[in-house]
């Protein structure tokens, strides 16, 4: 693709959650995600974005998605600027609104909002002008995750449909489970979930999802495993057991994962805590899709911020 | 909306004559159309008001006792920002409310004598009667019972301290030993800390497709059965107001009938809204089809924040049909205004609540038009059942204080803040259309608004 080819139009100016997104929308925009790597190799598109400011609004740590957002603004050409939430006026409590409101005047036009409280996004849309792409809210959604594990997946084991994926471990404070059951099911994905039951609870009735609440019934024929992070905080205040429990009942290795589908590969959405959700030999194993995932953070994102401008 | 549409209890009494309007009074299950008269304020044969008098063509209207709302909010004393008894009352009078009990939970908070009757002392020109609810504890910290007795002879006509219930079993004990004494009911706030944990909307398919801590409803039901153990152990009237699970109504009327001192409420949102809301839907529970109307830009909005939570679809109808068949004793609107500043922010971090004075009977009209309960059963849960938990007298017999509203119950109108005499607009109904219009209020025998 030239800068010169026709923009397509989306219609899609916010990025909040790949629920409202079609299956042809998500497979463009993979499409053009494999598109904008070799473009970025290229040092093509350098300036696409050049008319774009793009404000990064991180209320959460983060490393992968911040780095690879502002990787992916900078090399279209896009002016950034980072608010570093703890050197801002919303560190001295000023409200997330009038936050986003101050970045707009200041000649923002798109905002990537990482924030604690699921929703945020929503409330951004809502209450500015700003092209809002959400960078992970709560335990709700992390959409741009979604479409890079739908990118690594589709390169690692082809077609996805009809394909069985499990996700394992804490789901219910999961904002990448939930973006991941949306977009693959878009994709025609069979889903199933596994975890301590405090880490399923509501799933049973969540619309053609299949629970397991063992992991050998989690991984059974699984053509690909994501894992999750375990907030090891979180595990004694849910009463799922000690930790030890849980890396006695849940922990992946590659002999549990002879259960799943020969060579099914291994995903994790990072940081991985290794030895307690997955082992250090798996997580850096010839299963391991983890390096793969964060490497397409950067050409999915770019596509993201270029189709939703409407320039590409 | 102008002032000059409201009048005070200062005013003076009224005489009027309603021709032909259709009167609903449930104090004695009457509804018929006919006349219905007013002189110097009380309730006259029609044949008696002076010819001089206003006369109003009723035709088409419906006229009721004056509306009593059990539950609300004025924040006042408080800093003004969201609600006064100023703008209370009137958002009252707009709705057709005649009283309106105040709860406690001001600033600094209604736990002493002298403060219940320093808030008597200011009500004198509001625009509705306004009866003060006491804390039941100092401070509303539930640690020490507050001096519910002195209270009561300072005029409070209920006890509560809600935002929550009394968080122990001893202490709503000991509460409910002295409210026996001076027969006063108990107002619990139905909810335990400790199951409720971080939730902020009810535990569900949408609290987990929007990735919401999720409330459950044991949390309720836990303490409506421990109260109502101690109601029936001490004899003492326990209310329990916005239940918002089946669950809970079904335990009140196994309650009811053997024979406990219980009675309880509902809120208008907990009978019409549902937790699809917070998702961005905005059907009435009544007319959800199961098709999803989810508009996202409405999803997480702090408007749809309210404790306890709006509900499941059937826990809705079920609660409905409580009011209908009159286990549920009243609608209460639980009245909870805030500045939108409060509101403008992620959902979980909103201040919980929503204004209702000027919706509550156009949600219950609503309900009426999809024949969820019949007019009449919706007149009695607004007016003369609330009115008789405080004690205090309803209904349209010759020579009693006008105490009455007449509402439009097929015009239509435009919830808008610039419609609204609330100081507060914090309600997800801003921008809908409802079926129910007040054309005329009078409280206490002095017109307090006019449509």
């Amino acid at each position: 693709m030239t800068v010169d080819a026709p923009a397509r139009t989306s219609p899609h100016r916010h990025l909040v959650d790949i629920d409202t997104w079609s299956r042809t929308e998500i497979e463009d925009l993979l499409s053009l995600a494999v598109e904008m790597r070799a473009s970025r190799a290229a040092r093509a598109h350098r300036s696409l974005l050049e008319a774009e400011t793009v404000g990064l609004a991180f209320y959460e740590p983060s490393t992968r998605t911040r780095v690879s957002f502002e990787l992916a603004a900078k090399a279209l050409g896009a002016t950034v600027v980072d608010l570093a939430v703890e050197r801002s006026s919303a560190g001295k409590g000023e409200s997330l609104v009038d936050t986003l409101r101050t970045l707009e005047r200041t000649g923002v036009t798109t905002v990537v909002l990482r924030h604690s409280a699921s929703g945020a996004p929503h409330l951004a849309v809502r209450e500015t002008g700003l092209r809002v792409i959400n960078a992970g809210d709560g335990m709700h959604a992390h959409p741009t995750q979604a479409l890079l594990d739908a990118l690594t997946l589709r390169e690692a084991i082809g077609p996805l449909d009809g394909k069985l994926v499990a996700i394992v471990g804490d789901v219910a404070h999961s904002r990448v489970a939930r973006s991941n059951l949306h977009a693959l099911a878009t994709l025609g994905v069979r889903l199933r979930v596994g975890g301590p039951s405090a880490w399923v609870a509501g799933f049973e009735r969540w619309a053609g999802l299949e629970v397991a609440t063992t992991l050998a019934a989690a991984l059974d024929g699984a053509d690909a495993v994501m894992a999750l992070r375990v907030q090891t905080e979180r595990a004694a205040a849910d009463g799922i057991g000690s930790l030890d429990d849980h890396v006695r009942d849940w922990r992946l290795d590659e002999t549990r994962m002879q259960r799943a589908a020969p060579d099914a590969p291994i995903l994790h959405p990072g940081p991985t805590n290794e030895g307690i959700e997955i082992t250090a030999a798996l997580a850096n194993g010839p299963r391991s899709l983890i390096g793969r995932q964060v490497e397409n953070g950067v050409p999915v994102r770019m596509a993201v911020l270029a189709r939703l401008a409407g320039l590409a | 909306m102008s002032a000059g549409r409201f009048g005070y209890l200062t005013d003076a009494p009224a005489s009027l004559l309603l021709a032909g309007v259709r009167v609903v009074d449930p104090a004695d299950d009457s509804d018929a159309v006919r006349d219905l008269g007013i002189v110097d304020g009380r309730i006259a044969d029609p044949g008696t008001v002076p010819s001089t008098a206003e006369r109003i063509d009723g035709h088409g209207l419906v006229a009721a006792p004056g509306l009593c709302d059990l539950h609300a909010h004025l924040r006042d004393p408080g800093d003004g920002s969201a609600e006064t008894i100023s703008s209370g009352s009137r958002a009252a009078a707009h709705g057709g409310f005649t009283t309106v009990c105040a709860m406690p939970n001001t600033d600094p908070p209604t736990d002493g004598a002298d403060r219940v009757a320093a808030i008597a002392a200011r009500i004198a020109d509001a625009s509705c009667r306004v009866r003060v609810i006491g804390a039941v504890t100092v401070d509303r910290a539930g640690l020490a019972l507050a001096d519910l007795a002195a209270m009561t002879a300072a005029g409070a006509v209920a006890f509560s301290d809600d935002g929550g219930a009394v968080p122990s079993r001893a202490l709503a004990a000991d509460a409910l030993q002295v409210l026996a004494g001076v027969d006063r009911a108990l107002i619990e706030h139905a909810e335990d800390l400790g199951l409720a944990g971080a939730g902020v909307m009810r535990f569900g398919p949408t609290a987990t497709r929007l990735g919401l801590p999720g409330w459950p409803p044991e949390a309720e039901l836990a303490v409506v059965e421990r109260d109502l153990a101690l109601a029936e152990e001490t004899g003492a009237r326990v209310h329990l107001t916005h239940l918002s699970t089946a669950a809970a109504l079904d335990a009140v009327r196994s309650a009811k009938a053997r024979g406990v001192p219980v009675t309880c409420d509902v809120t208008p949102h907990h009978l019409a809204l549902t937790d699809a809301w917070v998702g961005g839907d905005r059907t009435f529970a009544w007319d959800a089809t199961g098709a999803d109307q989810t508009e996202p830009s409405l999803a997480y909005h702090g408007d749809c924040r309210v404790n306890p939570p709006l509900a499941g679809r059937a826990d809705a109808l079920a609660l409905l049909a409580g009011v209908a068949d009159g286990s549920i004793d009243a609608i209460a609107t639980d009245h909870a205004p805030h500045p939108a500043s409060s509101k403008r922010v992620p959902f979980e971090e909103a201040a919980p609540g929503l204004i209702g004075l000027e919706t509550a009977l156009s949600v219950g009209v609503a309900a009426v038009d999809a024949g969820r309960l019949a007019l009449p059963e919706l007149i009695a849960a607004l007016s003369t059942r609330p009115a008789s938990i405080i004690g205090e007298p309803r209904g349209l017999a010759v020579g009693s204080i006008a105490d009455v509203v007449v509402f439009d119950p097929q015009a239509r109108w435009r919830v808008t803040a610039a419609a609204l005499a609330s100081a507060a607009a914090n309600t997800p109904l801003l921008g809908m259309e409802l079926p129910g219009v007040v054309r005329l209020t009078v409280a206490e025998g002095r017109v307090t608004y006019r449509g």
